[in-house]
């Protein structure tokens, strides 16, 4: 047991020593050093977090202390880290995926110059040891410290190149939205110290420590906790960086905007489920913004034409699901459809890159078409990943997005009927993307048709390895009904929801029920599917300009036009505003004339000195009796 | 040690000597080097000072004499939890700039390195005074050199600054200097160890003791809140500040912002504070509201910002605001904070202007519109300035974060809704310093930045060497904390 305690903190520590050497070594080591440093780190990492996974198997917990971060009598807060069945999760998911996309990057950034293909794994094991930090963290404070860690690493990826204007200006935007949520999860923080004096989850989440919040506390604590996740987890309001994020490079797309940063959101809330079960209130509140970002995003992506956009939008909604998840009391299911959607959604936006790759750049879906004929793996790979993501049975994202609209019909039928909806959206824009670039004749120039290729074994390695846990890796939630015993992730994180499930309202299912909405669910998205792949495989060019809805949706719902309207631009008058007008009238008006009224008032009184030591001598005297009168008077 | 001569003493004489000796210098290039040289001895003594906090070498950090005991003015100097840390970075401070600053070359450079080290006596004066007419006369030594350094070797609108300033400093100081003798002339007599008996006394305690009526209290506070305030600076008492920052030496510039905005902060802890508890707690909501507008204002007009160094002065306006909200907030966390953060910003914002100059000086331009691209032509200068202008937004594991952590916790538990409304700040910091970072250090290089040069050895090594602190504290902050704990505890036990 203790040996988890000793290897627990080599798990960050590796990549950091990866970002340290490959940081200061960027000038002098090669593509090949620096590649291999930057996956080899991760891959370490992999194995020790395998090793801690197969030690919590059994229901162990640990945590792990190293020293007091900051110690006042009246707060402790510990740097510690938390070795559960939830972080342990997270963990292989991280560096197993990111280990992948590491490897995937070898290739794909090969064109970049030996200095910053460096800087990239830089950053690229910076942000694994960031978000190895908010999963391992045994506080809320150690888990802001990678909840930052992770945007400013985002921040840095997204405007890699950083020559390019308009990345720049995605890498700010997210950045500061990111800013917005964290301002709420400190807000949380602060009032979780001011009233139960401590931050560490073991300690706010005791008997104790609950009794003393009433239910206020609770609401407000955990909707500021929310606002937190909106921003990092890409949720109405603070959802519209992600896709500009699409700036960076194609893998960093899979590895922080799909697979981990994006979902720390769904993390926080199931680590803390206990304060979000006993608040309902915000519980709604989760699951209404959770439902309404998976419909709108969906609507977006329906429309888009940029590859990397669709994929974009395509997370935010498979988020929302989550939040869906989360909000109706289906933790399990949340966490479920996290780890899914990191294989899936990983394998498409790496099938993408492959793709755009192949493309020379390429992104836009309207000039490509067929390229099943010319890539192989990427064709075969990227469709499985598509039928995971639809919720085809029996792939991945079949069982995960199952539990959670069960989950989300006992507590609302409602609710459950967008979100078969809102799945039917999903496969429809899935293989609408799937038909415009690899079905029907290609559309593109000459020159990038003879230029067509399959990517090289560093590409289609991951690939093939996401392709079948994509596949195979909805089995470990394998619902009763199919099979008594068969969701073992559940028994897995039974430790981490007990306190929970002793408190919720259990809706139970019967087994007919539980059926008929399977049936349905897969029924909508098969047609879909099926209507999606016939109209797509035909897909011709048009130069005819959209209009009505089509052209709303190809425009994002104007959401970014109305935060400029309503958020920006005001701001930029109010301060234009205070630096004319308060600054420069107001204020230093009146300084400037207290200084004029010094020089007239001095002008005036410069017969005193006239230069004459009687008259001086004279006003000395007056002076003195002045004082001379004061001090009776007092 | 104790017996001969005590920190306090050495911090404050050597640099006075240090100072009379550079005025005598007779070559440029001699009152560079007798500064640096003394700068560093008194670095030195200094970081000495920090291993003998103990009780047991109580007498080595405080010594009492008296010069006028007729009227109980006592030379009473010592090195307490309160200004121990503040000490520190005048004494760390002053070596850096003069380090960073050295190829700059002044006319008359012997007055103005005199000038400088008598600045720098007159902050550790400040810092270690426990007698108001000291604390006084320090505080008035510390100004009177800027003055001059501003309007000598300024800018082209060095006149209309400095005259700016001194308004706005001097009518601070006049106020200060009433209620030091309003005070004075209430407090209760003394007795000294030689027998010598006085009506009054100047000396901190006393003044604590002073009897004053509530309502006199009240008019009190603010002819000494009035004076901090200038200095700090706090809205609207703040427009001499940029200009001030834009038209100094940035040498000059380095000392306003790194170290002397804190004797603002500081008043209000060793004076204010204590001696005016109840008023302190009756004004606290009006101070707040005002220093949380500041913060809210100061960042809109940085985010407006052309000119840098104007931008970095609003955003220090900001920070300090943050700063003077959480001392009024009064509890272990917000002033915990507050002592942290006053060392951390001293060392961020001398930081960021070390870069600001070295493009100025390249370049001949400090408008954002101007620049572009910096990164391209100076990639280990971006990537140093960058970490410091993410600490200076209180990124975790940067200095700035524990301690702007530790003060929205504290002026969260006065008032949720001040902690809320503050917080703004930080996104809006966010955004004017991504802005500042895009524009300046990436994109193309244009024609102004192909005369960016990568930086030399030595700026290389002062900007790592506080880069290395800001990360050390970020990472390890306890020690700082524990070197004020005490004073904070005796700080909250003075107002209960």
């Amino acid at each position: 047991m203790s040996n988890v305690l000793q290897i627990a903190w080599l798990i960050p520590i590796l990549p950091l020593i990866g970002f340290i050497i490959n940081g200061a070594g960027r000038n002098v080591l090669s593509k090949g050093i620096s590649g291999f440093i930057g996956s080899a780190v991760v891959l370490a990492s992999f194995l020790l977090s395998l090793y801690v996974f197969i030690q919590v198997k059994n229901g162990n917990t640990y945590v792990a202390h190293y020293f007091n971060f900051i110690n006042i009598d009246n707060l402790k807060i510990a740097f510690d880290f938390k070795i559960d069945q939830l972080s342990s999760l997270f963990l292989l998911i991280i560096t197993g995926v990111g280990f992948l996309i590491h490897v995937y990057s070898t290739s794909y950034m090969h064109e970049e110059p030996a200095k910053d293909f460096a800087k990239y794994f830089a950053y690229l094991n910076l942000f694994v040891f960031s978000m190895l930090l908010l999963v391992m963290g045994a506080n809320y404070v150690i888990m802001f410290i990678g909840w930052e860690g992770v945007g400013l690493c985002s921040y840095l990826l997204i405007g890699y190149w950083f020559k390019n204007n308009d990345y720049t200006n995605a890498a700010k935007k997210a950045f500061v939205m990111n800013r917005i949520g964290d301002l709420g999860f400190l807000l949380a923080v602060f009032w979780l110290i001011a009233k139960v004096g401590t931050v560490s989850f073991d300690g706010v989440f005791s008997a104790a420590s609950l009794a003393k919040l009433s239910t206020t506390d609770i609401t407000g604590i955990t909707l500021l906790l929310f606002v937190g996740a909106t921003g990092k987890s890409a949720q109405i309001p603070l959802y519209t960086w992600l896709p500009d994020a699409m700036a960076g490079p194609t893998p960093v797309s899979a590895l922080i905007h799909a697979a981990t940063m994006v979902t720390a959101g769904i993390y926080m809330i199931a680590r803390s489920n206990i304060l979000y079960t006993m608040a309902p209130v915000t519980q709604s509140i989760v699951a209404i913004i959770g439902l309404a970002t998976a419909v709108l995003a969906a609507t977006i992506a329906l429309k888009q034409n940029d590859i990397k956009k669709v994929l974009a939008y395509s997370t935010v909604s498979q988020l929302g699901y989550m939040f869906l998840g989360l909000g109706v009391g289906a933790y399990t299911g949340a966490v479920f459809h996290v780890m899914t959607h990191a294989f899936f959604k990983a394998l498409l936006f790496l099938g993408a890159g492959s793709v755009i790759h192949a493309m020379g750049g390429e992104q836009d879906m309207r000039n490509m078409g067929g390229l099943k004929k010319h890539m192989g793996t990427t064709h075969i790979t990227f469709l499985l990943g598509c039928l995971a993501i639809a919720g085809m049975p029996p792939f991945s994202g079949f069982f995960s997005k199952d539990e959670i609209l069960a989950a989300a019909y006992a507590n609302n039928p409602v609710l459950w009927g967008i979100g078969v909806i809102t799945a039917m959206m999903t496969a429809f824009y899935m293989f609408r993307l799937y038909g415009m670039t690899f079905l029907g004749k290609f559309r593109g120039t000459h020159e990038q048709e003879h230029h067509l290729h399959e990517s090289p074994a560093a590409i289609t390695i991951p690939l093939i390895i996401l392709a079948i846990l994509a596949v195979i890796g909805g089995w470990v939630g394998i619902p009763e009904v199919f099979m008594h015993g068969g969701h073992r992730l559940e028994a897995f994180l039974e430790p981490i929801f007990a306190q929970s499930n002793a408190i919720a309202t259990k809706h139970e299912l019967s087994h007919n029920t539980e059926y008929t909405l399977m049936i349905v669910s897969v029924a909508g998205a098969l047609i879909a599917l099926a209507y999606a792949w016939n109209k797509f495989s035909k897909y011709e060019k048009t130069d005819k300009e959209s209009t009505g809805i089509t052209k709303i949706l190809e425009n994002k719902w104007y959401v970014d036009e109305l935060y400029n309207g309503i958020i920006v631009s005001p701001l930029r008058s109010l301060s234009a505003f205070f630096n004319n007008i308060i600054e420069r009238k107001v204020i230093d008006g009146l300084v400037n004339g207290t200084g004029k009224a010094v020089n007239y008032g001095s002008r005036q009184l410069r017969w005193l000195q006239s230069g004459q030591v009687g008259a001086y001598v004279l006003l000395m005297v007056i002076g003195i009796l002045i004082l001379f009168i004061i001090q009776l008077f007092l | 040690m104790g017996n001969y001569i005590t920190f306090p003493e050495l911090l404050i004489w050597l640099p006075l000597l240090a100072g009379i000796i550079c005025f005598f210098a007779k070559r440029d290039q001699s009152a560079k080097i007798i500064s640096l040289v003394f700068s560093l001895i008194i670095l030195g003594i200094s970081v000495a000072s920090l291993f003998y906090t103990d009780a047991k070498h109580a007498t080595w950090n405080s010594v009492n004499y008296f010069y006028a005991n007729n009227i109980g003015n006592t030379f009473y100097v010592a090195l307490d939890g309160t200004g121990r840390l503040l000490s520190f970075l005048t004494a760390l401070a002053f070596p850096i700039i003069f380090i960073a600053t050295y190829r700059n070359s002044y006319k008359n450079s012997a007055s103005f390195y005199g000038l400088m080290l008598l600045t720098q006596a007159g902050l550790m004066g400040v810092f270690c005074s426990m007698d108001a007419l000291l604390f006084y006369f320090f505080w008035e030594l510390a100004l009177i050199p800027v003055y001059f350094l501003c309007s000598k070797w300024g800018g082209e609108k060095r006149i209309q600054t400095t005259f700016k300033f001194f308004v706005y400093t001097f009518i601070g100081s006049l106020l200060m200097l009433i209620g030091i003798i309003y005070v004075y002339l209430h407090t209760p007599g003394r007795i000294f160890e030689d027998g010598t008996q006085v009506l009054h006394s100047f000396s901190l305690s006393s003044f604590q003791r002073a009897s004053l009526t509530a309502g006199e209290q009240n008019w009190l506070f603010w002819l000494f809140f009035i004076a901090f305030a200038v200095k700090m600076p706090i809205f609207p008492l703040h427009t001499w500040q940029p200009d001030t920052y834009d038209q100094s030496p940035t040498a000059v510039t380095m000392v306003l912002s790194g170290v002397m905005v804190k004797m603002g902060l500081f008043g209000v802890i060793r004076w204010l504070i204590p001696v005016f508890p109840h008023a302190a707690e009756k004004f606290s909501h009006i101070i707040m509201v005002l220093s949380i507008i500041g913060i809210i204002y100061a960042s809109c007009i940085a985010m407006v910002q052309d000119n840098l160094k104007k931008l970095v002065a609003y955003s220090s306006i900001a920070h300090i605001g943050l700063m003077c909200a959480a001392l009024f907030a009064a509890n272990q966390l917000s002033i915990q904070g507050v002592m942290l953060q006053m060392f951390n910003h001293g060392i961020n914002i001398i930081g960021m202007w070390i870069v600001l100059d070295l493009l100025e000086q390249q370049t001949g331009v400090k408008e954002i519109s101007k620049l572009a691209g910096v990164a391209n032509k100076a990639p280990v200068l971006t990537i140093l300035f960058v970490i410091i202008a993410l600490a200076n937004i209180a990124l975790p594991l940067t200095n700035a974060f524990t301690g702007e952590f530790l003060m929205f916790s504290g002026l969260y538990q006065f008032n949720g809704w001040y902690a809320g409304i503050a917080g703004i700040g930080i996104i809006l910091a966010a955004v004017y310093t991504l802005n500042m970072i895009q524009k300046v250090f990436y994109g193309n290089s244009n024609s102004v930045v192909e005369a960016v040069k990568e930086i030399s050895l030595n700026e290389k090594l002062i900007l790592s060497a506080i880069v290395s602190l800001i990360f050390i504290i970020g990472i390890y902050p306890q020690p700082v904390i524990d070197l004020t704990k005490e004073a904070v505890a005796g700080l909250l036990a003075k107002m209960s």
